[in-house]
């Protein structure tokens, strides 16, 4: 029986995966892009199980806004990319290093 | 059951505002190149007219009730609200007059920005009135979603887009973060609503429950990051150095306001009878910043990058008037963010009005001299440097005491003796650039161009960081008011 806490677990490690997607990536800025949507898809499993658990549906609207803002906020990391990649030919991680300090 | 009619009256200003940014979208793409001072007097507009509508709303509403709850729970109008949202506009709509020139000289004078901005302002008019986790993430992305393009927005600055994607992808983590928080709280209470949160944590929360506890580090964290307090403190240097100067005027100035209100929502209104559990990571959160801006700033030679490091020390003090837990913190702390965000503007607005076309006023030598060049000028920058080192008689001064009378009240001494420890280090990088405006040989002779009413806005901001020093009692009580 799959029960709560399968779901939970399930989301715990996708969020991990997510933050060290972000943190050990030095390749590429799409990797970044990608372990941002897994990570806001992580919340809505466990948004999701919740919801179904206490039998309230606030959680599943939530959920389908948080797939609505995401939608917004990869157009604009799109977007940053394609300006980022004109003025600096290159999206490698390792290159954004203009600034120190 | 709530009745089924819809209030939308005291939500006129929201209206306006949403109504007026897609007016101004829609007519930028008509306007010629000459006639685009017409978006930004719409915009002042559109301030005035928020509000105007946001003072009549209240009006009514003091009348019946010092407190409405609408929409099904997700919105909320109280004295707060009404307060800061007079902040954010007055603030706002000096930060888009400072911004006018400056946009002109480089050429990207567009209705984009005020449009974004307006977004922007209308993202914080709803974090502001926000009573439900999911109006508190609406209007937190509307904001920053707004401030992720703004960045970006000088789409021949290569610095400029490296910030943006820095900012965004650090700002989708903390996004990230908070909903993963706000997921276990919703898990944990059965609900998004801050009042039935706050219900259920007051009957149930000292018990220890581990989702909760797992939740509120996940939201504080997330909080932390939008904040900029440290160790959630990567982003803000890159942003407001990389940022064109206009941009980062807006960032750093009425969002700081925006972000205090969504702490006070979330961990105040809904969390705040588990205040045991978040006070801890708030002192460390607040120990961190003051020592990380304080220090790492003295050894910065771009004035933006150190304005950047003072913001993480300035909301180092804004969480310890939360952490106090009490009423006097609670308005020290909000009094605290209106007056930096009026501080702040006018000390960005003075490196907007320095810099002019082809010329940007970044480095601390670009301020040599100052008083030679523009006396008028270098004093104004004088009064907001003493606000920020916290000297008397500014205004600086008054709200750093009342959020440490709030620690101390909370028999925090320790904490205190802390927080002015690390004040004084800070006050060292703020008097070297009174002695650098005042004592050195000016490097760079050009005349300072700025407009008539430019002069004139700058000078009143300066002035009223010396006047809310003199007199801070008026604004300290509505700062009381609102959160009594």
């Amino acid at each position: 029986m799959v029960g709560l806490s399968h779901y939970l677990i399930l989301s715990a490690i996708l969020f991990c995966l997510s933050v060290a997607g972000i943190f050990l990536n030095r390749k590429n800025v799409i990797i970044l892009l990608m372990s941002i949507e897994l990570m806001l898809l992580a919340v809505n499993t466990n948004f999701v199980a919740f919801s179904h658990y206490l039998g309230d549906t606030a959680g599943q609207i939530f959920v389908f806004f948080i797939l609505t803002v995401a939608a917004a906020e990869a157009a604009i990391g799109l977007a940053i990319l394609v300006v980022l990649f004109r003025n600096r030919s290159t999206i490698n991680v390792e290159d954004l290093d203009a600034m120190k300090g | 059951m709530t009745p089924d009619v819809v209030e939308f009256a005291p939500l006129a200003a929201e209206i306006f505002v949403l109504a007026m940014a897609s007016f101004i979208l829609v007519l930028d793409a008509y306007l010629p190149d000459s006639r685009r001072l017409i978006a930004f007097r719409l915009t002042q507009l559109t301030l005035l007219g928020a509000a105007i509508l946001t003072w009549t709303q209240h009006q009514e509403m003091i009348g019946h009730t010092d407190r409405m709850v609408l929409l099904g729970g997700t919105y909320v109008a109280d004295t707060m609200s009404m307060v800061l949202k007079m902040a954010v506009y007055v603030i706002s709509a000096g930060v888009f007059l400072y911004s006018r020139d400056y946009l002109r000289d480089r050429g990207i004078l567009k209705g984009e920005y005020f449009v974004l901005g307006l977004f922007g302002v209308l993202g914080m008019m709803v974090m502001i009135s926000a009573h439900n986790m999911l109006t508190v993430y609406l209007g937190l992305e509307l904001l920053s979603l707004s401030m992720y393009t703004m960045v970006a927005f000088q789409r021949d600055n290569g610095v400029a887009s490296e910030a943006a994607m820095k900012y965004f992808v650090l700002g989708a983590i903390a996004s990230g973060m908070l909903l993963y928080g706000i997921s276990m709280i919703y898990g944990a209470t059965g609900s998004l609503d801050l009042a039935a949160i706050g219900r259920y944590v007051a009957e149930n929360g000292v018990t220890d429950n581990k989702i909760l506890a797992f939740g509120i580090v996940f939201i504080v964290a997330g909080l932390a990051f939008k904040l900029g307090n440290a160790p959630f403190h990567m982003w803000v240097p890159d942003i407001y150095n990389g940022a064109p100067t206009a941009v980062t005027l807006y960032i750093g100035a009425a969002p700081k306001i925006a972000a205090f209100a969504m702490v006070i929502r979330v961990l105040v209104e809904g969390l705040g009878g588990m205040h045991a559990d978040w006070t801890p990571m708030l002192i460390i959160l607040a120990i961190a910043s003051l020592a990380v801006g304080n220090v790492i700033a003295i050894a910065q030679t771009n004035i933006k990058r150190m304005l950047a490091y003072s913001t993480i020390s300035h909301m180092g003090f804004v969480v310890l008037g939360i952490l106090a837990a009490n009423k006097a913190g609670y308005s020290g702390a909000m009094f605290y963010a209106i007056t930096y965000a009026l501080t702040s503007a006018g000390g960005f607005g003075l490196l907007v009005v320095l810099s002019r076309a082809g010329f940007e006023a970044e480095k601390l030598d670009d301020l040599k001299g100052l008083n030679d060049r523009n006396p008028w000028l270098a004093f104004l920058m004088l009064l907001l440097m003493f606000s920020m080192a916290g000297v008397p008689p500014t205004v600086g001064f008054y709200a750093k005491l009342s959020v440490l009378q709030a620690v101390i009240s909370a028999d925090m001494v320790w904490l205190a003796a802390v927080a002015v420890f690390f004040s004084i280090i800070g006050a060292f990088y703020y008097i070297r650039i009174v002695k650098l405006m005042y004592f050195d040989k000016p490097e760079d002779e050009a005349p300072i161009q700025a407009g008539f009413d430019t002069q004139m806005v700058l000078g009143a901001n300066g002035l009223a960081v010396l006047a809310l020093g003199i007199y801070p009692a008026g604004l300290m009580a509505w700062c009381a008011a609102a959160l009594g």
